[in-house]
């Protein structure tokens, strides 16, 4: 309450006192003959010269921050394309700084030099063809550098990923990340939101999982009534039913008859040998963790609505889109240990977040990253187990050891 | 001709108002105009303290703050802590106002209004019913947008542009039940209403100038309105169908925007629509929104800018060339808000070049101000001010937005911190900037009252001051990757403090620029309506300007503009500081002399 009524207050009494201000003002202007129409020299001088003076204070500013603040926050980028994009990015950053400095500085310069003074008289200019030619043609060069430049990122950072890529799926809902590694054979399992059910939530689709599915729509289970159940309800004279209650179980049984059919025309084109694609992925619920050195191809998918999917250390966004399938592929070259050393930040980590507006817990919207090194991803690896349960990592070891090490080097030798 | 019939018709208009039909249901489109102004000022207000409301939040999470609990209550502040949901509408709410009901509604409503029938020379607008229909509709949409603050499940909370399907399902998020009809139907309200506004300016700017007023001698103000009105008769039915259709998503069940989704543990039947689609649509409105939002400024700072450096505008022709250009452009590069949606990459390039394409009108007109400033004899208005401030926010905010443009670039900053600094100085200050230039430039016109100049300047330099306060450090929040519409940050200290540190230290900066920003605007509220009613008597051409609304005492409300015949005119409206000469200003009405070029 106290501070309420602090709040009215300075309210009130900034009212009052700029109220005072102008009847000053205004009788000194009776008394001075002054009018508003015309801005006496003292007036004009004072602007000019706050012209310059917030030129200034405007460049300090700007220069603190990027001194302070310019380099904290993201850190190196840590992939390939990142890289590119820095340098690109650095390059535009300086082209537009320059850029910023000069216009701003001809305007405040002008507008404090050029103020009116007496006995000068304004310089009628109204065009000048050559002059007009040089700023249109001066931009459009330096732009097509640009847009060259940047396409050409563009077209690196979009292109389609090759064979080499191992394909991740990254699954989002309202309010977490799922990852769904292809597994061994770098295929992922098929899915289809049809088939999500509390078993199922990823909606991945086996011939199990369709049966489940199937039998759930017909027969149903305790708590959920199927086809069967909803139809007996329904012809059961001795149950009496509102015409409310009718309609909603009418409603329910047509809807569940659709996806029954539907269910049932997936299980009849369905190719029982497609399970085992589905049968190795590998599916982590809390954190994704990568190969230093990897390949990767990520899919993203959506549960419910538009999420981003933004790795700010990657340089990588994109977006989630429910009913569609997005792409993004990338390479990363350091591992979470050593970007804490080029960071000096014991406390550093990667990060999944979500960028695009999801509900009420968007800004919680996390999963933790992590870049392993060869030995240590196959550590990990060996901890994980595959969907239908068996071992992730089978047969030789050291094999595979050899090739991760490969990998890895690759990026240390460029 | 049609000046001469309007004339006619005008002969027999001189009847006593009454009230009603004087100041609320007028025909008359200076007083339109200034029930524009006022509702956008109302508007303004709210969509300022909803800001200040979530700045609170940013620079000071989860700390209790009594004037939150004051303003919101204990439904969506309890113990003074802003509800997580509410502050996605506050945020949303924010956006819609001010994009819709201050700067297209406020800025181009006013203003066109005002000086088109007084600058070309017309007794009113071609249509003086359909103005009056063009603000109700405006004023109707306002209450309805207003009233959704106050529904029981909030208002609409998936962000200015709501997009589906978090804007469809009320699963999702609960602003999108009742509070997102109200804001579809508002919007609806809102576009009928900018569309029939458009529609009679274009009419008269075509039909109703004149004698001697070719478009080549238009005021670039003219210019800019007219473009406007074009572009937004263009563009707003796409954003009404966008509207349209994810109505009947919401309540009919048809799947447009939405396919393939569980929410909530229910599976939707909605199979086959596209979110995608209805980003198309709805930035083939939002893009050339912004130019809808900016041209009228960029119009009056010309104004402003040749009357006060007492110099012609550098550029006549360029400037308005430049002005069609980015007219043009405005409906060919929508897909750059769209680069990580999942947009085919090789579209996304198409819309890297024609958006980078916009940078050279931009840049032609940057330098045209700055040599129309070179060699001037600039006299300070409050209005020069401002419109000295739109220029250097319309070069600080247009810089940013070559990285923007750069698909490869914008993947890092999309929809970060970065992107709303950029909007805000760019359309965001500019705008308000060329409003408020318009305002203090044409005060004397639409009221008969002087402003007061110290009051001006006060308000011009803590605006500037605490714009720039506010919108340079956030673009380094932006740059450190902090996603934007998130209720807090605390995220970051789960990976990397450091950057948490620095994101806490910099919103805290930028909120109490923004409050010192907030409390600036009392500087103008205060002189705006108490020069209406105690300010000293404006004389007839108080900045010794040359166009025509200069030229008439029909200050008060009143049809008909000028008492007596219509003026004629003889030159363009920039011949200030000619040599040969007696006056730095000659007046359009004024013919040429024997052996005179026109410009």
């Amino acid at each position: 309450m106290g501070s309420k009524l602090i709040i009215i207050l300075v309210i009130i009494f900034g009212v009052l006192a700029i109220a005072q201000l102008v009847r000053v003002n205004e009788l000194t202007a009776k008394a001075t003959k002054r009018k508003e129409e015309e801005i006496p020299e003292s007036e004009n001088k004072f602007n000019a010269n706050m012209m310059l003076a917030f030129m200034i204070s405007l460049y300090a500013g700007f220069i603190w921050l990027m001194l302070k603040y310019g380099h904290v926050g993201l850190g190196p980028a840590a992939s390939v394309h990142g890289q590119e994009i820095d340098w690109l990015f650095n390059l535009n950053w300086i082209i537009v700084i320059a850029v910023f400095f000069l216009t701003n500085s001809l305007l405040f310069i002008f507008a404090w030099k050029y103020s009116r003074k007496p006995g000068v008289k304004a310089y009628y200019y109204a065009h000048d063809n050559k002059l007009e030619m040089v700023w249109t043609v001066i931009p459009a060069a330096v732009l097509s550098v640009i847009i060259i430049l940047g396409l050409r990122t563009w077209n690196e950072t979009t292109a389609r990923a090759g064979a080499e890529y191992e394909d991740i799926e990254i699954f989002a809902y309202q309010f977490a990340w799922t990852a769904r590694y292809s597994g061994m054979n770098n295929e992922l399992g098929k899915f289809d939101y049809k088939l999500t059910t509390a078993e199922n939530p990823y909606a991945i689709m086996t011939k199990a999982n369709i049966d489940r599915s199937l039998s759930l729509m017909k027969v149903g289970e305790p708590g959920q009534s199927g086809i069967k159940m909803i139809e007996d309800k329904l012809n059961d004279r001795s149950i009496m039913l509102s015409s409310k209650e009718r309609k909603a179980l009418e409603v329910d049984l047509g809807r569940k008859e659709r996806m029954s059919r539907m269910l049932s025309a997936m299980s009849i084109t369905y190719a029982d040998s497609l399970d085992e694609f589905a049968n190795d992925d590998v599916i982590l619920e809390d954190s994704l963790v990568l190969l230093k050195g990897q390949k990767y191809n990520l899919s993203f998918r959506s549960k419910d609505v538009i999420h981003s999917a933004y790795f700010p250390q990657f340089r990588m966004q994109m977006n989630t889109v429910p009913g569609m399938l997005t792409y993004f592929k990338f390479q990363p070259i350091y591992t979470t240990d050593e970007m804490k050393r080029m960071m000096d930040n014991s406390e550093f980590e990667y990060a999944l977040l979500c960028n695009k507006i999801c509900g009420g817990s968007h800004y919680r919207m996390k999963m933790s990253v992590k870049v392993l090194g060869p030995k240590e991803y196959l550590e990990w690896q060996k901890t994980k187990s595959t969907y239908d349960g068996t071992p992730w990592i089978e047969g030789d070891e050291s094999k595979l050891l050899e090739h991760y090490e490969s990998i890895a080097n690759r990026i240390e030798e460029n | 001709m049609a000046a001469a019939a309007q004339e006619a018709i005008h002969e027999h208009d001189h009847h006593e108002e009454s009230f009603v039909s004087k100041y609320i249901f007028s025909y008359d489109h200076k007083m339109i105009g200034k029930q524009f102004l006022l509702a956008a000022i109302f508007m303004g207000v709210v969509g300022m303290m909803l800001s200040v409301f979530f700045r609170i939040q940013l620079a000071w999470p989860g700390e209790s703050s009594d004037l939150l609990n004051m303003f919101l209550g204990d439904r969506w502040a309890p113990e003074g802590i802003l509800n997580q949901d509410m502050y996605l509408g506050l945020v949303t709410i924010h956006g819609t106002i001010m994009v819709f009901f201050v700067l297209t509604g406020g800025l181009s409503g006013t203003f066109s209004n005002v000086l088109i029938p007084l600058q070309i020379g017309a007794r009113d607008m071609a249509s003086g019913f359909i103005n009056m229909m063009s603000f109700w509709l405006f004023c109707i949409s306002s209450i309805i947008m207003l009233a959704s603050l106050f529904v029981e499940s909030g208002p609409a909370m998936s962000g200015w542009t709501v997009y589906p399907p978090l804007s469809a399902l009320p699963q999702a998020v609960s602003g999108s039940g009742l509070g997102m009809t109200l804001w579809l139907i508002s919007l609806t309200i809102f576009i009928a209403s900018s569309l029939i506004g458009s529609l009679n300016y274009i009419a008269t700017i075509v039909n109703l100038r004149t004698k001697g007023l070719k478009m080549t001698r238009m005021p670039l103000t003219i210019w800019a309105f007219l473009i406007t009105a074009i572009v937004g008769v263009l563009s707003f039915p796409v954003l009404l169908s966008a509207a349209l259709l994810l109505f009947m998503d919401r309540v009919m069940g048809t799947s447009f925007f939405l396919s393939d989704i569980i929410v909530g543990g229910e599976m939707l039947d909605n199979v086959g629509g596209s979110p995608i689609l209805y980003q198309h649509l709805f930035w083939f409105l939002g893009h050339p929104e912004v130019y809808i939002v900016l041209l009228p400024a960029l119009g009056i700072s010309s104004e402003v800018i040749s009357t006060n450096s007492r110099k012609p505008i550098f550029g006549y022709r360029a400037m308005i060339g430049s002005l069609l250009a980015i007219g043009f452009l405005s409906f060919i590069v929508w897909a750059h808000h769209m680069f990580v949606s999942g947009m085919d990459p090789f579209l996304g390039s198409v819309f890297v070049f024609t958006t980078l394409l916009i940078a050279i009108p931009s840049a032609v007109k940057v330098f045209n101000y700055l040599t129309t400033l070179w060699k001037g004899s600039i006299v300070f208005t409050p209005a020069m001010l401002f419109a000295i401030g739109l220029v250097s926010t319309f070069i600080s905010g247009g810089v940013t937005g070559i990285i923007l443009a750069d698909s490869a670039l914008d993947i890092q900053v999309h929809d970060t911190y970065f992107v709303v600094a950029h909007f805000h100085v760019v359309m965001g200050l500019s705008a308000i900037f060329g409003m408020f230039a318009g305002v203090y430039h044409w005060f004397p016109k639409m009221y008969g009252k002087m402003m007061n100049n110290r009051l001006g300047y006060a308000h011009f330099w803590t605006t500037i001051v605490s714009g720039y306060g506010v919108f340079l450090p956030m673009h380094f929040v932006g740059l450190g990757g902090t996603p934007r519409r998130y209720y807090d940050n605390s995220i970051f200290d789960t990976f990397n403090p450091s950057a948490g540190e620095m994101v806490l230290d910099l919103n805290i900066i930028i909120t109490v620029f923004a409050i010192i920003g907030a409390f600036g605007q009392v500087f103008f509220f205060f002189n705006f309506f108490y020069s209406i009613f105690r300010g000293p008597k404006a004389p007839l051409n108080p900045w010794r300007s040359n166009t025509l609304e200069w030229t008439t005492p029909t200050i008060l409300p009143g049809h008909g503009n000028w008492p007596g015949a219509l003026p004629e005119v003889h030159r363009w409206p920039y011949d200030y500081s000619k040599p040969g000469a007696e006056e730095d200003f000659i007046p359009q009405t004024v013919p040429l002399q024997p052996g005179e070029e026109e410009h």
